[in-house]
């Protein structure tokens, strides 16, 4: 009974992965270019659901983790001249170890004085970007080249200059990330963060270390989230400070309020429509953010929970 | 005739709590024996909820000990005593309103099973465990039910049920029958009654008929000191009893 509901869970994601890979085929060059661009960092936005849809938790400063994995990447590719794949190693091992010790301290707090604490760090780690200016290059950024973006994995040639590469790596990564999530919302571990959200201290008086497993969500969101930094630093070949600002810290809970937070798929439905919708009306007017600000006006008025949330809630309760 | 010796499950030494300047719980000695159903009764304010609190965990004391099955506690966090088997049921009700009856007990069944076993087994364990939480409280054909659409009534069953589910060996209940029918306690009480034959219920309660019908001792306090203790006779004859409860 409930086994078919959940695997009914399963071939939906599933379906929507070989969708993706489908349509590589059949789209024009410069949207094929844009969805592998959306699927990195729609990657980034499902990490932080992760973090903020399932355990509760409201980061504001998530692009800390991000920048984690774009340098991590990209100064180990850059300085020390290390292939693609060491340097994306770099950057999630840099991830893990980062969000790990800046969990260990942020977690202490909760609700407003969490967002206030994040966007903190977030913003410590952004200035650190210019501080160390002669490694980073600051606002300007390092461009990655190109001879260490093309390697030989297992006997073949691999260049993540090649459009079709890139675009499948990022679907892979996306696959990744989604399948995560999937695997720990089923998994025991996901009731407990879902109750951790609804009220933390009934979680507490049922025998659960609360704050295991805050830093579990928080840990993991930040290495989905640097794996996405690091993916992006290489596949598109540029690393700057931009990418650590506050701006990259907010885009990932819009995206995830749009798709819906606390759904598997939803957060890169919510980066696809936002991608967009930004892309669509700069065609426009020079006010695009205007649109794209209206347009979250009415998702909070008519869609509170975001376009899979209020599918699941009136239609496909079965949606995780 | 040989008095089968008594087994203290928990006790308590010169237990104290204030907030601001007021003394919670003052230098409160208490033991409980295994196995019994003991009411803790007092006028508002004298300090019922913050002791129990004391003894769950949610509050910490400022001086006293806590000794749970011979091992001091008073140092644990709240989640490893419930893991030692206190479980502490909401005075105001706490269910999670947007998960289902049977997921919350679930969550509790898989704080006391899944910690211990890993993988298909435990799953299965704990939908064993959850379901027979559920007949036993009477819920069993609303498991599917949100459980903040439940009646409050039910609610308070849902959190009598996540407190069986972990397996207690010393459940406390907060004022479980406020709100609730009169034929709605005489079922409550019934409940209490099976549930004390396997674990040690501790009891906050303010309806006098519940607390004499189901407690075998009775606890006393008044500002958050122990005023008279004894058996349900014996305290409601007790003068002081009578003076702290009718002004006098």
């Amino acid at each position: 009974m409930s086994g078919l509901r959940l695997d009914k869970a399963a071939l939906v994601h599933i379906a929507l992965i070989a969708i993706l890979f489908g349509l590589q085929f059949v789209l024009p060059e410069y949207h094929h270019l844009s969805l592998a661009r959306i699927m990195v960092l729609a990657t980034y936005a499902v990490g932080y659901n992760l973090l903020f849809g399932y355990a509760g938790l409201l980061s504001l400063g998530h692009a800390m983790f991000f920048a984690a994995g774009l340098y991590g990447a990209g100064l180990t590719a850059y300085h020390l001249g290390w292939e693609a794949p060491a340097a994306l190693g770099a950057g999630v091992l840099a991830g893990l170890g980062f969000s790990c010790a800046v969990g260990l301290i942020v977690l202490r707090t909760t609700g407003v004085s969490f967002m206030i604490v994040t966007m903190m760090f977030a913003q410590a780690c952004y200035l650190l970007t210019f501080y160390f200016g002669d490694l980073t290059r600051g606002d300007e950024g390092l461009t990655i080249p190109q001879a260490l973006r093309s390697f030989t994995a297992l006997g073949l040639p691999v260049d993540l200059a090649n459009p079709a590469v890139r675009y499948n790596l990022a679907l892979a990564l996306l696959a990744l990330a989604i399948a995560i999530t999937f695997a720990i919302v089923r998994a025991p571990a996901g009731r407990v963060l879902v109750a951790i959200r609804e009220n933390e201290e009934r979680t507490t008086m049922l025998g659960y270390g609360t704050f295991r497993y805050k830093l579990l969500a928080l840990v993991l969101s930040g290495a989905i989230a640097a794996a996405a930094g690091a993916a992006y630093g290489l596949l598109f070949g540029y690393v700057g400070s931009t990418f650590a600002s506050i701006q990259y810290s907010i885009l990932p809970l819009l995206w995830t309020l749009m798709g819906g937070a606390g759904t598997v798929a939803g957060p890169f439905f919510g980066t696809l429509i936002m991608f967009y919708l930004g892309d669509v009306s700069s065609g426009y007017t020079s006010a695009y953010l205007l649109v794209v600000g209206i347009a979250l006006v009415l998702l909070v008025l008519f869609f509170p929970k975001g376009l899979l949330g209020t599918l699941r809630q009136k239609w496909l309760p079965w949606l995780p | 005739m040989a008095a089968v010796a008594a087994v203290t499950l928990l006790a308590t030494a010169g237990l104290r709590r204030d907030f601001g300047g007021l003394r919670a719980v003052d230098n409160v000695d208490f033991a409980l024996e295994q196995g019994e159903i003991r009411a803790i009764i007092g006028p508002n304010g004298a300090g019922k909820t913050t002791f129990v609190s004391l003894i769950c965990g949610r509050v910490r004391p400022i001086g006293g000990r806590i000794v749970f099955e011979g091992a001091d506690i008073t140092n644990l966090p709240a989640h490893e005593r419930v893991n030692r088997g206190i479980a502490y049921t909401f005075q105001i009700t706490s269910v999670y309103g947007n998960l289902s009856a049977f997921d919350n007990i679930a969550l509790a069944a898989q704080s006391s099973i899944g910690k211990r076993f890993r993988g298909a087994v435990a799953v299965v364990d704990v939908a064993r465990r959850t379901g027979e939480a559920l007949e036993r409280v009477g819920l069993a054909d609303r498991r599917n039910v949100r459980a903040g659409d439940l009646a409050y009534g039910h609610q308070r069953l849902l959190e009598v049920a996540m407190g069986l589910a972990l397996a207690p060996k010393l459940l406390i209940l907060d004022e479980p029958t406020q709100g609730l029918s009169d034929s709605e306690i005489a079922g409550f009480c019934d409940l209490i009654r099976a549930i004390a034959a396997e674990t040690t219920v501790l009891l906050i309660e303010h309806n006098m008929a519940v607390v004499m019908a189901l407690a075998g001792k009775i606890t006393v306090m008044n500002a958050g000191k122990i005023l008279a203790e004894g058996s349900p006779e014996a305290v409601r004859a007790d003068e002081a009893v009578q003076r702290a409860y009718l002004g006098g």
